[in-house]
């Protein structure tokens, strides 16, 4: 099932395209990186998936929904509840310390909940650091907090724009693995990224080029990448991604094999989806 | 509930957490509040003030006989004088005024009660002392220098009826004379007619003519407004035949014109601190969201809504009007104080109402100031936090 599909979408700024008939269709569980020059239209595109902007031209179709066409207070409720954000600039609040950054996403989503968002905090491991401000917090700390926020109201879709820009190799690989343990839930990734190891991670990799849909990669050795990933653990993470890099280049059209892939890749998905929110469920009793 | 929680520990997190553009506004809303408390304590206070200082210019209500009453006796003044609340007389001075000879020459004798005068004209100046008993007087300045006598001098003061026709029944007597011995106690020097005078007490007075004394006249000094004294005059005028109550017009009238003045002045600052205040928080939240619109941005790209937004701004705001607010009506009153000491040499009186009145007036203050500035926070694109710096 496509949780997100994007029909003939342009953006235009003047005279400037910055997204020039886009097609793309995202299924639910899915991992997609896209990459692309700098002004290639990446952040236009994010915006507009993730409810914070409009389509000039073009359906965009979320759970269904035309996002295109919504008002912007329904927008508003939309990002709310399916959309989940990290950023290359983290944007935490300055004033706010980790959990409180946390439970601000809690707090405009249902309840804020301390006990919730520090297990969140936990799961990225700065349950030690819950207290200190963003700016008592390394650069690959605050992206963790950045993600925990991210992830505290369990989205359907989860938007990352250059989340590891900021970030040394060794955070890299942290937030790395967050993603697979996200995607192993069952969450939608898209991630932006100028980094080809970032983007090889993922399932799919588009390619965006003066705002045009120029490429599209699927990653062959998916699945056993993460499988080897999940055994090996984090830290080697990066190392034992790059004996795959090369084999994960296909060209272009290749329906067939993506079709297979998604299909594959949806019903891992719902599965871990159905046991994600086992989980879900058996914390609220908590 | 618990939402509740998280807005008030956000907003004290963001007051306590960025102090210094806090304090800032926090400075310019107390400065507001002091002013604010303190003028309107003053604004209260300054017609019981004036009114103290004004009784010190003198009489500003009198007593005349009325139409073709002679006198006025004691038991009608007394009448009078209970029309008017007790706690807002500061003297009653009745006069009643006789030719005496001094050496054969004719000088006016005022009789009246020495501490009701003292009270009623506190301006006079004696040189010596007030007389405090029977049998002491206060001579007039000319009539001193005239007869040359100082305090503590002996004075002899004869009275004789006018009545030359009538009386001369017995040709052996000349005149109904009757004499009696005084001490100078004091010189009065008023800059007035008064120094032509000689003053003596009622019971001297009753004394020295064997008559049964009546007024000519009766002083008071009512601390009242213009109102009031109106009020006062006509009841007296209703209720008592008589006499006739006036005011000082002279008096009166400054003292209003003066108060009036006064308090529209103090009406005036008053709006112009709290204007300024309100430019100063408008500015400084003006800055405030700007210098906030990635974290604004932020929020919305979480969810929040534009009310949810424009709330949190207006917590901190309203927060920082009521802390304001607070102190400011603490300083108020000290300030109050302090000008009241230095002006009118008094204290004031403190009004536990203006507490929460100021509390209230300073968070509506900020809150009025802060809604333009705010209302820009809820144009903040949630976009901008994909777009680089
Ligand atoms: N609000 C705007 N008004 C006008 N032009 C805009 C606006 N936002 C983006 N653009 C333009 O649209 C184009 C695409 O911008 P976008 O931010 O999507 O690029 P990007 O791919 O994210 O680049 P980068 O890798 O540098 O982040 C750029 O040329 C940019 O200048
Ligand atoms: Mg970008």
């Amino acid at each position: 099932m496509s949780l997100l599909e994007i029909k003939g979408v342009s953006k235009i700024y003047g005279s400037l395209k910055a997204l020039d008939n886009v097609s793309l269709t995202v299924d639910t569980g899915e991992w997609v990186a896209i990459m692309g020059p700098s002004g290639s239209g990446k952040s236009t595109m994010m915006n507009i998936i993730g409810c914070m902007d409009k389509a000039s031209l073009g359906e965009v179709l979320l759970d269904d929904v035309d996002i295109s066409k919504v008002s912007s207070k329904k927008l508003t409720e939309i990002r709310r509840d399916k959309i989940g954000l990290i950023f290359q600039q983290f944007h935490l609040v300055n004033y706010l310390t980790a959990v409180e950054n946390v439970m601000l996403a809690q707090y405009y989503h249902s309840m804020p909940d301390e006990k919730e968002a520090l297990e969140a905090l936990e799961r990225v491991g700065l349950a030690d650091r819950a207290k200190h401000l963003p700016s008592q917090l390394s650069g690959g700390e605050q992206q963790r907090v950045c993600i925990a926020r991210a992830l505290i109201n369990h989205p359907e879709i989860i938007l990352a724009d250059e989340p590891t820009g900021n970030l040394d190799e060794a955070n890299e690989n942290i937030v790395l693995d967050l993603f697979r343990q996200l995607h192993n839930e069952g969450t939608t990734l898209i991630v932006v990224t100028h980094d080809p190891e970032v983007a090889e991670v993922a399932q799919r990799t588009i390619i965006l080029d003066h705002g045009k849909l120029v490429k599209e990669v699927m990653n062959e050795n998916f699945n056993s990448q993460n499988a080897a990933a999940n055994n090996s653990g984090s830290q080697e993470n990066g190392i034992s991604d790059s004996g795959s890099k090369k084999s994960a280049e296909t060209t272009e059209e290749n329906p067939e094999a993506k079709k297979e892939k998604a299909e594959d890749n949806g019903r891992k998905a719902d599965a871990m989806k159905a046991r994600g929110k086992t989980r879900k469920g058996s914390k609220s009793k908590k | 509930m618990k939402k509740q929680n998280m807005f008030f520990r956000m907003i004290t997190a963001s007051l306590l957490r960025r102090r210094s553009r806090m304090i800032v506004t926090l400075l310019a809303i107390m400065v507001g509040a002091t002013i604010l408390s303190g003028l309107v304590t003053i604004y209260y206070d300054v017609p019981r003030q004036m009114g103290e200082q004004f009784r010190s210019y003198g009489a500003n209500m009198i007593f005349l006989p009325s139409g073709d009453s002679a006198g006025i006796t004691a038991a009608d003044t007394k009448k009078a004088v209970n029309v008017i609340n007790e706690k807002n007389i500061v003297g009653t001075a009745p006069y009643k005024y006789e030719t005496v000879l001094i050496n054969e020459r004719p000088v006016i004798a005022a009789a009246t009660n020495m501490s009701g005068a003292k009270a009623t004209s506190p301006y006079w100046y004696v040189n010596g002392a007030w007389p405090e008993k029977n049998g002491q007087i206060l001579v007039g300045k000319d009539i001193a220098e005239t007869y040359g006598v100082s305090v503590g001098d002996e004075m002899k003061l004869a009275y004789a009826e006018e009545d030359e026709g009538v009386s001369n029944e017995n040709n052996n007597a000349p005149q109904n004379k009757n004499e009696l011995a005084f001490t100078v106690t004091g010189v009065l020097d008023t800059g007035g007619s008064e120094e032509n005078y000689i003053f003596i007490s009622l019971e001297d007075m009753a004394s020295l003519t064997e008559k049964n004394t009546s007024y000519d006249m009766v002083e008071l000094s009512v601390s009242a407004s213009q109102d009031e004294l109106n009020d006062y005059a006509n009841k007296i005028n209703n209720s008592v035949g008589s006499l006739s109550a006036r005011l000082v017009k002279r008096v009166t009238q400054s003292e209003t014109t003066v108060l009036t003045k006064l308090q529209s002045l103090v009406l005036i600052v008053t709006i112009v601190v709290l204007l300024l205040t309100m430019i100063c928080v408008a500015t400084t939240m003006t800055a405030v969201v700007t210098e906030r619109r990635k974290e604004i941005g932020l929020r919305k790209a979480l969810g929040a809504s534009n009310k949810s937004i424009i709330g949190g701004f207006m917590g901190e705001g309203m927060m920082l009007g009521g802390i304001g607010g607070l102190l400011g009506s603490v300083l108020g009153y000290f300030f109050a104080e302090l000008v009241s000491r230095n002006v009118f040499n008094s204290s004031i009186t403190f009004q536990p109402l203006l507490i929460p009145l100021t509390l209230v007036a300073s968070v509506a203050v900020t809150a009025i100031a802060c809604l333009l500035p705010v209302r820009s926070a809820a144009d903040v694109d949630p976009a901008l936090v994909l777009k680089g710096e």
